[in-house]
């Protein structure tokens, strides 16, 4: 490995993209944001009916957990794009198909996490609800939903940052998101050095804000001394 | 004996799918190594470390986590090369991966040796232990039933991280499906198998991290 | 046992001076302490009288700030060359640390050890001993003081009592100079503090000299050849068992004695 840096930085073209960059990151945040509340969807309602379904129902959540997370977001983002369609499934754009995967990719990974928040709720609050004469389902509205979300808040905000991330991987499928939007400039320009040193911060700005400004929330929703 | 065309493409391809599984389980097994080694030193500089040392670290591993690993690898294969580091791409995506994992295993470290009680240090050097030796024979064995299942986990990331090195050309098995695929024109069935074969790895892993679990639940405090 | 302060003894500990802050809060404000070979002194007070901290820059647990701690004629948390003062690193303070010995409130044992493992570590990793000698010192102790029975035990399998006992046996078994014991009984069930203490009496009467922080105030009258009262981060009362806890002239050790008393310890 040799070092020669006679390597003259030169951001012009940079700025004459930049569109691209702003526009993949606001895609890239649609993309996780989209992601993040369908995979809501799918683990909240997978984690109850874990919780109250019988044995094949449990069964079935875990096969979808387990597969789900042992195999690579990228496979997946292949498969669904452009596996499903070639066996008569249905063919999607490529930012539909790619919420899609993130979704059931988040889902998985949020039935645990919601199931755990489910088990973490004390248990004398259930106590509670049944001594006030709450019905089951009434218990789940009234006291299991809102003293669970509280709890797995700061997992959600972690599992949006981590999708967040993980939205470069569309750029494989052509959706012009952050990372695709940096390819196209290095691609056409060969200025990489400088497109990265452009995009790494956007990144890097965006996540921590979005962590910081969801720790913020968090706090303010937090439940004190649970 | 006619297989259906989607069975017989499986079988016809697990030779060429087996060099690229072997290609990414040596990559794997590489990064896995070098994190580890590299991320519990790391993990235990940002614990103990005075702040010039703890300082570059925790800045190093949030920026490296702060990024999706896609861009740590294109970064490091397109961009060293074009400031003058000529580095092939296997090495290129190899250093990126090892990066990004040894990150997230100096976090996992950070946590199972916070996760001691310090009057566990302190028993250590009211015997005469030297810091070396404290970490040797108290913290670490102690850390180790923490650090495992964490771990684990990243090691089932490492794996599955691995697939990206497809996209700088390195014929793992995620490219080697793929280019089955280019001369089939049978996506499915190839991609379903390819994911079977992923599950089957990490799904192993994620057991023996259940058994390491269970092997050293007899500590307890 | 008032085996008083025998001033022909090897002088120890010699603490002149000591002072200490916690940021903003001085928790010792220039302690003077002088400890022979084969006293005991029970150092006691009320908490946060800087009692437990005087105990822990002993064996540099804590660093010191000012003034000077010597023990056997080294000054135990600097290395002083020609007038200048530097923090000892990491391996003299091991090897300082060694000939001091602490036991404390917490026991902190390793978890992960077994009550032989436990005593045996630091013989094997500070004082280099074979394993096999190893073996046969941590056994003659953790038989000395009554867990023969033991041997073999993980920390977790065992009463409060008899992991303090280990905890006793794992810091004796080194062949300390001086032996720290932190408010050993605190966190035991009131019918286990007696095996505790045995142990202490044994030791006492062979002539270990030991520094204890103490609650319990019959026993540190017992064991003590004196008695240290701490207020307020200095020394403010300090002599025999019999003078301390006799008539009183001092005003806050009445009023600590007294309070102490109330609760019925």
């Amino acid at each position: 490995m040799s070092l020669r840096l006679h390597y003259h930085l030169n951001f012009n073209f940079v700025w004459k993209y930049f569109d691209r960059l702003s526009w993949g990151l606001l895609l890239s945040l649609e993309l996780a944001a989209a992601g993040i509340l369908i995979g809501i969807a799918i683990g909240l309602s997978l984690a109850l009916l874990a919780n109250s379904g019988g044995r094949a129902v449990r069964a079935v959540i875990a096969a979808y957990v387990e597969f789900i997370r042992n195999v690579p977001l990228l496979l997946l983002v292949y498969l669904v794009f452009y596996g499903v369609p070639s066996i008569g499934g249905f063919a999607y754009d490529a930012p539909t198909s790619f919420i899609i995967t993130l979704a059931v990719y988040a889902g998985a990974y949020l039935v645990e996490v919601f199931r755990a928040g489910l088990d973490a709720i004390p248990k004398g609050l259930i106590d509670a609800g049944k001594a006030i004469g709450l019905t089951p389902w009434q218990r789940v509205v009234y006291v299991k939903l809102p003293t669970m979300l509280r709890i797995v808040l700061p997992s959600l905000s972690n599992a949006f940052i981590s999708l967040f991330k993980d939205t470069a991987l569309a750029s494989v499928i052509a959706v012009p998101e952050l990372q695709y939007g940096a390819s196209w400039i290095y691609t056409n320009t060969f200025r990489i050095v400088e497109v990265y040193a452009v995009v790494t911060p956007m990144y890097l700005v965006t996540g921590y804000g979005l962590l910081f400004g969801l720790r913020l929330l968090e706090r303010r929703f937090a439940i004190r001394r649970l | 004996m006619t297989l259906p065309p989607e069975l017989n493409v499986m079988v016809k391809s697990l030779p060429f799918l087996w060099q690229g599984l072997l290609v990414t389980l040596q990559v794997s097994a590489t990064v896995v190594v070098v994190a580890l080694v590299l991320g519990v030193t790391l993990g235990v500089g940002l614990t103990y470390g005075p702040r010039w040392i703890a300082w570059p670290i925790r800045l190093f591993s949030d920026i490296i986590r702060g990024l999706p690993l896609l861009v740590l690898i294109f970064f490091v294969y397109y961009a060293l090369p074009a400031t003058g580091w000529s580095i092939n791409n296997f090495w290129a995506a190899l250093s990126a991966l090892a990066l990004f994992e040894t990150a997230h295993v100096s976090e996992v470290a950070r946590g199972a040796i916070q996760s001691i009680h310090p009057g566990q240090n302190e028993a250590g050097k009211a015997i005469g232990l030297t810091f070396v030796q404290r970490m040797l024979y108290v913290v670490l064995p102690q850390a180790l039933r923490r650090f495992l299942p964490p771990w684990i986990n990243t090691v089932v990331d490492t794996v599955k991280g691995s697939a990206l090195v497809s996209l700088v050309g390195i014929v793992d098995l995620m490219l080697a499906i793929q280019q089955v695929i280019g001369r089939t024109f049978q996506p499915m069935p190839m991609y379903v198998l390819g994911a079977i074969m992923y599950f089957l790895i990490n799904y192993t892993l994620s057991l023996a991290s259940r058994r390491l679990e269970a092997r050293f639940a007899y500590i307890r405090e | 046992m008032h085996t008083s302060g025998n001033s022909d003894a090897a002088l120890l500990v010699k603490v002149r001076a000591l002072s200490k802050s916690f940021g903003a809060n001085q928790v010792l404000k220039g302690v003077d302490l002088d400890v022979r070979a084969g006293e005991v002194v029970s150092v006691i007070g009320a908490s946060g009288s800087g009692k437990t901290t005087l105990l822990r820059c002993i064996n540099v647990l804590e660093t010191y700030d000012d003034g000077s701690i010597k023990v056997d004629g080294v000054e135990v948390g600097y290395r002083e060359t020609n007038g200048d003062r530097r923090p000892r690193g990491e391996r003299e303070l091991a090897r300082i640390r060694a000939d001091i010995g602490m036991v404390f409130q917490l026991f902190n044992l390793f978890p992960h050890l077994t009550a032989r493992e436990n005593v045996m570590l630091g013989l094997r990793k500070v004082r280099g001993l074979r394993h096999a000698e190893a073996r046969t010192v941590a056994e003659q102790w953790l038989v000395r003081v009554g867990l023969g029975d033991k041997l073999d035990s993980l920390p977790f399998e065992m009463s409060g009592g008899q992991q303090q006992r280990v905890g006793i046996a794992r810091a004796v078994a080194m062949n300390p100079k001086v032996l720290l014991l932190d408010e050993i009984t605190s966190a035991l069930d009131p019918e286990l503090v007696g095996e505790v203490l045995m142990v202490v009496h044994e030791l006492a009467r062979e002539g270990m000299t030991m520094i204890l922080v103490t609650h319990e105030m019959t026993f540190a009258r017992d064991v003590s050849s004196r008695v240290v009262f701490m207020d307020g981060g200095r020394v403010a009362v300090e002599g025999p068992p019999s003078e301390v806890f006799g008539a009183q002239p001092h005003e806050r050790l009445r009023s600590f004695l007294a309070r102490i008393e109330l609760k019925g310890v």
